[in-house]
């Protein structure tokens, strides 16, 4: 299967938007070659700007860009970008209502290496939280495309995280893509695995697994965290009777933490989370982080396992 | 631009808004509003700030972001009083179902250019609005009122170097040097003197100014409209609480409602001071 950065699908629609309208702006703090935000600089050098290592002052910057009619994109590590800039973000973007996009990369502990000050495990639950925020979490490079693209088309603060990696491609051009829309990516009827981002291939793997062992797993892309497609949640967790949520992300807040408040209002199926829990990353390379912190594909088919039992 | 003699009766009009705005909500902060008024009627009723009231939308307008947004009380007051909305409004300050929420928020009332309340973000946030213009070949100019003691924010030295780094000439920043801040002086909390060489090192046109002078202001004001190259940023030395003797320079009223006897004799002082 072809690997590739989802951050390639980020560069190629800012692309495609810079080539068709003039009001999207490009922002980065230093790390325009990471983000892929480096190609704007290359191509449409009047739509990029580099702010500097000063991330609050970028989404503040974005914000008045955005009161001003223009479509910013902001870009830089997802958890410098959520973390360090989350008062203005909060206060002035979201308050607000406004127009701009955050671009959150190498997110997750997939990033590897660099250790855990680098590694977004928290983002999604921080970004979650504010009103008036759409969050994305695409599972390639592909749908990282099409979710830049989706979000350039949706009034109001988009968060998108993507990660690092050259990771499988699962999807196709073809594949059906809708902000808010919840994707069966596999049938099954014993127990639906809810993932994004990474958790998606992983689980697909999972599946198969589960296949092996008598187990009908149904994977389900939930690439858009908020707003949460509750129809399709609803529906999957009522047909299979059992749910495992599965991120590359705290299991607190995240997806795990939107679903859990979801169904806890409507319905007693048994949950099982797959994601870190309550711990920092550290050094290492991507595959092995993800195995030693709990998000390898036995772990997704172990959370299956455990919660069949509770059903 | 309107005499001087009226500039300083609207202020002195203003301030009395101020001060019965507060009073009557039971809660706000009347030091950093009364020490800006000046700094406000200058810009917003002579000839340097473009609006229109009739039409608060209109694209060509100049810009005003408040990013010390306690001085609601002195926005809503000015906006008021330049034909916005009704001066009877000002009463339903910090209310329930108010526009005039205690911080100023654009949703609730449309004729702001954008919400304020955390402070340091309001540089940022003029500067992409007047990037923006730069970028789209727009006129306008942006303005910003910061206070002294929110130059302790990082944010706002993050702003200062975008705005010197991409040649912002038309943002104005306007500081409101009342030396004082909620837990005291600026001075004795974490100083930020000297601002004008701190600001002139970061690159902008430093212009130093009687904050409560309306022709110095005005002079000010046009300066940075003539200076090309570089924004900049007027000092305004002002008096915390001003125009209202027991208030002057005391932390304790940037953020404390006056009980009855104090309003009374808050009015009282406006009221001859008119004469």
């Amino acid at each position: 299967m072809e690997q590739i950065p989802m951050r390639d699908g980020y560069g190629k629609a800012l692309l495609e938007l810079c080539k068709i309208d003039k009001n999207v702006l490009v922002l980065d703090a230093d790390v325009a070659k990471s983000t892929r935000a480096d190609w704007i600089k290359q191509q449409f050098p009047n739509h990029f700007i580099d702010m500097g290592i000063s991330e609050q002052d970028m989404v503040g910057t974005a914000a008045g860009m955005a009161l001003a009619g223009m479509i910013p994109f902001v870009s830089t590590y997802g958890v410098f970008l959520s973390g360090r800039a989350w008062d203005q973000i909060r206060n002035t973007v979201c308050y607000n209502n406004l127009n701009v996009k955050l671009g959150g990369a190498h997110a997750g502990i997939s990033v590897g290496p660099d250790g855990a000050t680098h590694q977004a495990l928290e983002d999604v639950a921080i970004m979650r939280v504010l009103p008036n925020m759409t969050v994305v979490v695409p599972c390639d490079s592909i749908e990282t495309y099409k979710a830049t693209m989706a979000i350039y088309h949706t009034a109001g603060p988009c968060y998108i995280r993507f990660g690092r990696e050259a990771v499988p491609v699962i999807t196709t051009d073809a594949t059906p893509f809708v902000l808010g829309k919840a994707c069966v990516f596999r049938p099954g009827s014993d127990v639906t695995i809810f993932a994004n981002g990474t958790m998606v291939h992983q689980s697909m793997n999972a599946s198969n697994q589960l296949q092996k062992k008598g187990i009908s797993a149904r994977v389900v892309n939930v690439h858009t965290v908020k707003p949460l497609d509750a129809e399709t949640i609803l529906s999957c967790a009522a047909e299979t009777g059992a749910v495992v949520v599965a991120e590359e992300h705290q299991q607190a807040g995240g997806l795990g933490g939107a679903i859990c408040e979801l169904l806890s209002q409507h319905n007693n199926v048994p949950v099982c989370l797959v994601g870190i829990h309550d711990t920092f990353g550290e050094s290492g390379n991507p595959c092995e982080l993800m195995e030693n912190y709990g998000l390898g594909i036995q772990n997704v088919v172990d959370a299956a396992v455990n919660v069949l039992k509770r059903k | 631009m309107s005499g001087l003699k009226d500039l300083q009766q609207l202020c002195n009009t203003v301030r009395k808004d101020i001060v019965r705005m507060i009073y009557t909500a039971g809660s706000g902060h009347p030091g950093g509003s009364l020490s800006s008024v000046e700094i406000m009627v200058s810009l917003y009723f002579t000839d340097i700030f473009r609006c229109f009231p009739e039409n608060p939308d209109n694209p060509t307008r100049d810009r005003f972001i408040l990013s010390k947004g306690h001085a609601a009380p002195l926005q809503y007051s000015i906006l008021a009083r330049k034909g916005y909305f009704p001066v009877k409004e000002l009463k339903s300050l910090r209310t329930f179902g108010s526009p005039l929420q205690g911080h100023p928020n654009m949703k609730k009332l449309s004729c702001l250019d954008c919400s304020a309340g955390s402070l340091g973000q309001g540089l940022s946030i003029a500067n992409g609005i007047a990037f923006s213009f730069k970028h789209t070949h727009c006129t306008p100019r942006v303005y910003c009122l910061m206070g002294d003691g929110e130059q302790q924010e990082g944010q706002v030295w993050e702003a200062a170097l975008f705005a010197a780094q991409n040649k912002l000439d038309n943002v104005c920043a306007i500081i409101d040097c009342n030396g004082i801040q909620l837990d005291g002086s600026v001075k004795d909390i974490k100083n930020m003197e000297p601002l004008d060489e701190k600001w002139h090192s970061f690159g902008w046109n430093v212009i130093k100014v009687n904050g409560h002078d309306i022709t110095a202001l005005h002079e000010a004001y046009k300066q940075s409209e003539a200076h090309l190259g570089t924004p900049t940023v007027i000092l305004a030395a002002t008096t915390k609480g001003k125009g209202i003797s027991y208030m002057e320079n005391q932390a304790k009223w940037h953020g404390t409602a006056p009980n009855a006897e104090q309003y009374a004799a808050a009015m009282a002082e406006l009221s001859l001071e008119v004469q």
